[in-house]
């Protein structure tokens, strides 16, 4: 690879901002995970669900500060590395990133300190309150970075204004309702929420099949079930509602993401398969299954969907119009208020297209001077690497489905088998802890990878956006990031383990004087108790359920 | 919607400049002093309980503290785009020591106490020390050349520009006249930490923090009188030329600006800023006496009125400069020429008139719910939820 700045830039800003998504996820969906356990014990007052609050809430906040403290290094190296573009779209994009930061920020903040200081000094409903607004607030964080996200991809309500050379906004309205964004939000967000539930599964079968802490893991593995039901499901159909966003708001990334070199007749098929051949411009080896893009992709089946060639010869005619477009920009710079009507009109006419006579500054330093064989070559460059794309996209719709299955299963056996598992379903849950994860990536990796090479999609080119730094500058730095994020990496998995290892704090004086005092209650009339069949496990066996023949763990 | 025309641009771009002023002020007083007591930490407190009591301090407040920093660089961002993308690229190594530092003090905070191990509690300890003091130094040597003028320029496309190469750029921060900045920041934080440790601790703890306490605020104020004195005879100042159009597009190279006379004629133009060095100095006096004679809640309140006074101080000298050029002047981004659009400096403003009244309230609340001394008892007796 060529080190040049903004390659080197391009690798940072990947490598930090998908080290922060590291933590973000389990944020989101723990958060609210453990805010669901505490309102139980809010209602039911039962300990254990303060104990599972406590157990959860622990491992929430090792995750959580990583998240935190990787969330400054972002909030900062837009201006640090990518100086050109903080200045050109900085109107519209810092918006929302201030707000997140009045709105969301502080409000997680503030009361997660409360969240683990605050057990002694507040009421129980004071308390659950606090948990509930921190779920809120990372909540929150997610909808106004995923507006600012979902401005690149598709920047609406902002037009370029010639005397400060940058966007500005035309319409707050347009931004914070663009569709991207709020398809993206939450797909987003119930990804977070799947990784949480296959989180809280996967070390809660881990605990059954030690034998450990089994009143605390079954109920967890009931909560995360639910929670993740419902989770996977709406990551799937919301991220079909990303899909289809894509398909009339960023049509080169689904090209890419499906390889369609050329237009099918509608409705297309989706290649289920295959191996992308980019110079060839075809795909190798592609199992095709017919009509199921065209119908995900355009909800028809008479709509086509166009492939990349002729995107690409769509790209040729918007740099022609935007080499026009820059030229009418130099003669208003140089007059500025003695600009002739005529030039004004001709800019405002083709001013959308002046982000594409940008991509031409890689080849010439006055777009007008551009030779055909360069104009060509530009809106070649407005196809991404189409395999990595393709790829990573068919891994995490696999899991995405994967997860699905998952979820179900425990879910029935969760409610329709005594709260029973499989051993081999239990090591199954261990094993795909970290695979919401891999998922969670590669869905960033699509969004952002096949947005190129634009960082604002069709306004500003990535090759544009970035500072004027030296590679001696991104090479220290660089080293110093993942030096420093390999170092806190291994504290913070070795510290998870730790507290996983360690398991809850069972307080048991307060288990049985809150047992004694609702002795009454835990006998009914059917001798199991309105906690049934929890509470009657709790006064019989421990390995009640588990002592089934071929599904009991050794230990 | 034309809502916005409500207030002009010239007005916004005032009450946006004065935003920015609170933010920092309100990062310097709330996060300030959780860098004080972090830089603080290894002289105050010797044994481990020791320790946690002071972290204890402290524990539960960090996180929200913190956000003004990151809303201070998201204001920044939306209402001042030029000055976000010049300065934070312009300082870029400098910029990354800092961030260092605060990465790894939330997590020093969160993880020190997790092990038992003496080396696992004393590198974090360290680590709180190099998050507290690094920050600490280097925000007021920003500030130091940022008074002294940076050297950057903008192209014809606003495109910024720096000379020179990674080392020089970062050495050329460290100027004597920024090294003594950074000497106050710092100096000014560590009284303001230990002020907030006399409030929140008791007895030895107290006392050491009292005692460097008032060393570190004679040096903050002999610093600031000393960087007053440099400022009026060794430093030129920079000044608007020609007719200034205070609400014309955000373009800085549209004015002149020229280098020269003092920043300090500011105090002749608009005598009434004279309150703000005033301020300082009162406060941090008052200050002092607090931590000598021992006193608690008056001596945060008035350490809080110095910072205060030292902060809009420098802003107050240079309005309305906020980041002057030394290598083309005319780049200098102003008040009037590196602003957002109209329309976004207004709905940033009605987002901050509703949610900043909001934050002020529940951050209140929770200090109330903390409200007291934290003891040795406190946190050997709260093992499990505390740090």
């Amino acid at each position: 690879m060529e080190l040049d700045v903004v390659e080197l830039s391009r690798l940072q800003f990947a490598m930090t901002a998908m080290y922060h998504f590291l933590f973000v996820p389990l944020t989101l969906g723990l958060s609210i995970i453990v805010a669901i356990m505490e309102t139980v014990y809010v209602m039911t007052g039962r300990p254990i669900w303060r104990q599972m609050t406590k157990f959860w809430g622990t491992l929430f906040g090792i995750n959580f500060v990583l998240g935190v403290a990787t969330g400054i290094t972002m909030e900062f190296q837009f201006g640090m590395n990518w100086s050109y573009y903080s200045h050109y779209v900085g109107d519209i994009f810092g918006a929302p990133l201030a707000i997140e930061g009045l709105m969301a920020f502080f409000l997680e903040a503030t009361f997660v300190g409360l969240f683990f200081f605050g057990w002694d000094k507040l009421s129980k409903v004071q308390h659950l309150v606090v948990a509930w607004l921190v779920a809120l607030g990372s909540n929150f964080s997610a909808l106004w970075i995923l507006i600012a996200n979902g401005w690149m991809q598709n920047p609406v309500g902002a037009e370029f204004n010639p005397d400060t050379m940058r966007m500005e906004m035309t319409s707050f309205f347009d931004v914070l309702f663009n569709e991207v964004a709020q398809a993206k939000f939450v797909h987003t967000v119930s990804a977070g929420y799947v990784t949480a539930a296959v989180f809280v599964l996967g070390v809660s079968a881990w605990y059954l099949l030690k034998n450990r802490h089994v009143e605390l893991a079954r109920r967890s593995i009931t909560v995360a079930a639910s929670f993740g039901l419902a989770s996977a499901l709406a990551v799937v159909v919301l991220g079909d509602e990303s899909g289809y966003s894509a398909s009339h708001t960023q049509r080169m990334k689904l090209a890419a993401i499906e390889a369609m070199w050329e237009t099918e007749p509608a409705p297309a098929s989706f290649t289920a398969i295959g191996f992308p051949d980019q110079e060839a411009r075809e795909t190798h080896y592609a199992v095709r299954i017919p009509w199921v893009m065209g119908i995900i992709g355009t909800r028809s089946l008479t709509q086509e969907i166009p492939g990349i060639e002729d995107l690409v010869e769509e790209a040729h005619e918007r740099v022609e119009r935007g080499i026009i477009a820059y030229d009418a920009l130099q003669t208003i710079r140089e007059q500025r208020d003695a600009t002739p009507a005529d030039v004004r009109a001709r800019f405002e006419e083709h001013s959308g297209d002046l982000g594409f006579a940008y991509l031409l500054l890689r080849y010439v330093d006055d777009p007008r001077e551009a030779t055909p064989e360069q104009i060509a070559q530009a809106a070649e460059d407005t196809v991404p690497t189409v395999w990595p794309l393709f790829w990573a996209f068919r891994i995490m719709v696999g899991l995405g489905f994967a997860f699905i299955g998952v979820m179900a299963y425990f879910f029935y056996r969760s409610s329709f088998k005594g709260q029973t598992y499989p051993r081999w379903a239990l090591w199954a849950a261990v094993v795909a802890i970290p695979t919401p994860w891999i998922a969670a990536e590669m869905g960033w990796f699509v969004a952002e990878f096949g947005r190129q090479p634009w960082t604002v999609d069709g306004v500003l080119p990535t090759a544009l956006s970035a500072s004027h730094l030296s590679v001696a500058d991104l090479l220290i730095t660089l080293a110093g990031f993942m030096i420093f994020y390999s170092i806190l990496f291994v504290v913070e998995i070795g510290l998870m383990l730790k507290y996983i290892r360690k398991g809850p704090f069972q307080d048991v004086a307060e288990t049985e004087a809150w047992e004694a005092r609702h002795e009454h209650r835990l006998r009914t009339h059917d001798g199991q108790g309105p906690f049934a069949p929890a509470g009657a496990r709790a006064a019989s066996a421990v390995d009640d359920g588990l002592s089934g023949a071929s599904t009991t763990p050794a230990e | 919607m034309i809502l916005y025309e409500l207030i002009d641009y010239e007005t916004l771009r005032v009450i946006w400049w004065a935003l920015l002023g609170v933010l920092l002020i309100g990062f310097a007083l709330t996060d300030g002093f959780d860098m004080g007591v972090g830089a603080l930490l290894p002289f105050v407190a010797k044994t481990d309980v020791e320790r946690r009591v002071v972290i204890n301090t402290v524990g539960p407040v960090w996180e929200g503290n913190q956000v003004w920093f990151i809303l201070g660089g998201g204001a920044i961002f939306a209402a001042w785009p030029p000055l976000y993308a010049v300065s934070f690229s312009g300082f870029y190594l400098a910029m990354f020591v800092v961030l260092a530092a605060l990465i790894v003090r939330p997590v020093a905070f969160k993880y020190r106490s997790k092990r038992d191990s003496a080396t696992w509690r004393s590198s974090w300890d360290w680590a709180l020390f190099v998050g507290g003091a690094v920050p600490a130094l280097l925000f007021g040597v920003a500030v130091g050349n940022v008074l002294l003028g940076v050297p950057f320029y903008l192209t014809e496309d606003l495109m910024a520009m720096y000379p020179g190469n990674f080392l020089t750029k970062f050495i050329g921060l460290l100027r004597p006249f920024a090294l003594l900045a950074g000497v106050v920041s710092f100096s000014m934080l560590l009284m303001h930490g230990a002020a907030w440790l006399s409030l929140k601790t008791e007895g030895l703890i107290a006392n050491r923090a009292r005692r460097i306490g008032t060393y570190a605020g004679i040096v903050a104020m002999a610093g600031y009188a000393l960087a007053g004195l440099w400022l009026a005879l060794g430093i030129d100042g920079f000044a608007l030329v020609g007719e200034v159009v205070t609400d014309g597009p955000s373009n800085p190279l549209y004015s002149e600006v020229a280098r020269g006379g003092s920043w300090l004629s500011a105090y002749a133009e608009r005598p009434w800023i004279i309150a703000a060095p005033i301020m300082g100095f009162v406060g941090m006096a008052l200050a002092l006496r607090g931590l000598i004679a021992g006193r608690e809640v008056s001596t945060l309140l008035w350490s809080k009125l110095g910072i205060t006074g030292v902060i809009s101080s420098v802003g107050l000298t240079m309005f309305p400069f906020i980041l002057p050029s030394t290598v083309d002047p005319n780049s200098s981004l102003t008040v009037w020429d590196s602003s957002s659009s109209h329309q976004t400096l207004f709905i940033m403003l009605v987002c901050t008139v509703i949610f900043m009244p909001l934050i002020l309230m529940y951050t209140a609340w929770v200090y109330k719910v903390l409200w007291g001394k934290v003891t040795e008892a406190d946190v050997t007796s709260n093992s499990d939820t505390v740090y």
